[in-house]
């Protein structure tokens, strides 16, 4: 088990966001959540991540606690993560947002910076560089290392946010909603990239609106609904689920 | 020539200054109390070569690390605030700082200390500070701390979230920006050879802010051309007197209309590199580097 979620409460001023939920991932699974508008999905992920601490119940990593650590902590056990809302560093340029992921695994600092003791610090900057350029052609845009950040286009800018991810080296990718405003081949893309990162033995939570991606790709399926999950299991589980397609549909008269 | 020559030694300071705005500023963290480290390390320095009779250089020096160790212990409350408290913060310790040394009589209190050992290369020290600061500033832009530090300006939430321990970089760039000014202070106190505490009021923090905004927040040259320019500009206005102040108010407002991002932008810079590198060799392969925008 790679993520244990056991019991985790979130009160937003006295509104229940998350409800006892239970949630375990097991060790290089496709593992998606999903349920309608407002049913917690992204707040569990900000409460993994540490944006957000929980109110009640517990959150373990590698059988170990991370309730108490903060967000960058977390990102150096090896959490990463993208966002709903791409937040890409705009005025900088992709390769340097990338190679922002690689921060938590280096650890060269401001005098060593300045006054360049040894080579290990200009040693250290190259692999930096060439681990993000790595990461850059894995998802496919390397040609476009050298521009400013906010003027690619939107699921360039996706891409380049899944790149900053994995040049975290994470165990554990948490993708809010990746294929949201993709056209349909921007999807399918995707799709195979995800499949890929999956295949390289990186376990991945992945919440998202587009039902075919989700049936095709996971292995197990959560679903959310008012801050409580209602059902659990196989894609195809899922889809015959009478409790889900109430959540999603409504009640047969 | 006497005066245009100290003019161009305040200026240097003033760079010096500017340079201690820019570096906390880079994180989001607005300082005016940046007069307060330079007050900090000017008396420390002072005490050191008046009063002990230390060398010049090394009383600088540990003019700029009292002033150091005096931003970490304040760094650590003022980094669980932002904006505009974040301000009042500095400007009620720049003012704080003004008001003990006001009533401590061993460096002549309201008076000030005189008898500070005259400098008579400050022009040379402070141009010399300034160019190793460039050096420092241009290797801290293309480095790991140099992209924390950048990213934690634009989106600290992000920038955490990604692994940047946000509360260690804000730190760092907090002390070393009070470092900074106490070394200006310092160069400032042995050019003066007489400190008093209203030499540091908050306007002068004040300006230090003002030298950055006009020279331009993308890039260090901004901070750097602006307190060099707004040094020398009311200078050369000096010849219509009465009128010079207004019309370099009128000045920055005109500024701030047609040029927001201040005189010195992050492309400016660039394209002044690119042609740098296309008259002296070396291929383009290499200028494209990290940071930089192709054929735009």
């Amino acid at each position: 088990m790679i993520l244990e979620i056991k019991d985790i409460v979130k009160y937003f001023n006295g509104f229940c966001a998350l409800m006892n939920v239970e949630l375990d991932v097991e060790e290089n699974r496709l593992h998606a959540i999903i349920g309608p508008n407002g049913a917690g999905k992204t707040t569990l992920f900000n409460l993994i991540s540490g944006i957000y601490d929980v109110s009640e119940g517990q959150i373990a990593f590698r059988e170990k606690s991370i309730n108490a650590l903060k967000p960058h902590q977390r990102a150096e056990l090896g959490i990463s993560r993208t966002f709903q809302i791409v937040r890409l560093f705009g005025h900088m340029s992709v390769l340097e947002n990338v190679m922002l992921g690689s921060h938590c695994k280096t650890r060269t600092g401001l005098l060593k910076t300045l006054f360049r003791v040894s080579l290990r610090e200009l040693e250290e900057e190259k692999t930096t560089r060439e681990n993000a350029m790595r990461w850059l052609e894995f998802v496919g845009i390397a040609h476009k290392a050298s521009q400013i950040a906010a003027n690619l286009p939107h699921a360039e800018q996706r891409l380049v946010e899944i790149a900053r991810a994995l040049s975290q080296d994470p165990n554990l990718l948490l993708f809010d909603e990746p294929a949201a405003g993709m056209n349909p081949k921007e999807t399918l893309d995707l799709e195979s990239l995800i499949v890929k990162i999956n295949q390289m033995g990186k376990t991945v939570l992945l919440i998202e609106h587009n039902m075919d991606l989700v049936m095709e790709i996971s292995h197990v399926i959560s679903v959310l609904n008012f801050g409580a999950k209602i059902a659990e299991g196989k894609p195809s589980e899922i889809q015959e689920n009478p409790v889900v397609i109430e959540a999603y549909l409504g009640r047969k008269r | 020539m006497d005066y245009l020559l100290s003019v161009i030694t305040i200026a240097g300071i003033n760079i010096i200054m500017a340079l201690s705005f820019y570096l906390p500023f880079m994180t989001g963290q607005i300082s005016i109390g940046q007069a307060g480290f330079m007050s900090i390390g000017a008396y420390a320095s002072a005490i050191c070569t008046a009063k002990f009779g230390l060398p010049y250089v090394p009383a600088v020096l540990i003019g700029g690390m009292c002033a150091a160790i005096v931003g970490f212990i304040l760094g650590i409350p003022a980094l669980r605030i932002k904006g505009i408290y974040l301000l009042l913060l500095t400007l009620g310790f720049g003012e704080i700082v003004r008001v003990v040394f006001i009533n401590v009589d061993y460096i002549g209190a309201a008076a000030g200390f005189p008898g500070i050992p005259y400098q008579e290369h400050t022009l040379l020290y402070a141009y010399g500070t300034v160019l190793i600061f460039i050096v420092l500033f241009n290797r801290l832009r293309k480095s790991r701390m140099g992209r924390a530090l950048q990213a934690v300006g634009s989106d600290e939430d992000t920038a955490e979230v990604i692994g940047v321990n946000i509360t260690a970089v804000k730190l760092i760039a907090f002390s070393s920006g009070a470092f900074i000014a106490g070394i200006g202070g310092g160069i400032f106190a042995h050019y003066q050879e007489y400190v008093e505490p209203l030499m540091f009021d908050v306007m002068h923090s004040v300006e230090f802010l003002v030298f950055t905004i006009f020279g331009g927040i993308q890039i260090f040259w901004g901070p750097i051309f602006g307190a060099f320019a707004l040094t020398l500009i009311p200078e050369f206005l000096r010849f219509i007197q009465e009128w010079r102040m207004e019309l370099y108010g009128a000045l920055l407002i005109l500024m701030m209309i047609v040029r927001p991002q201040g005189f010195i932008s992050l492309d400016s810079v660039k394209t002044l590199e690119n042609a740098f590198w296309r008259l002296f060799g070396k291929n383009t392969a290499a200028v494209l580097s990290p940071g930089q925008t192709e054929g735009k």
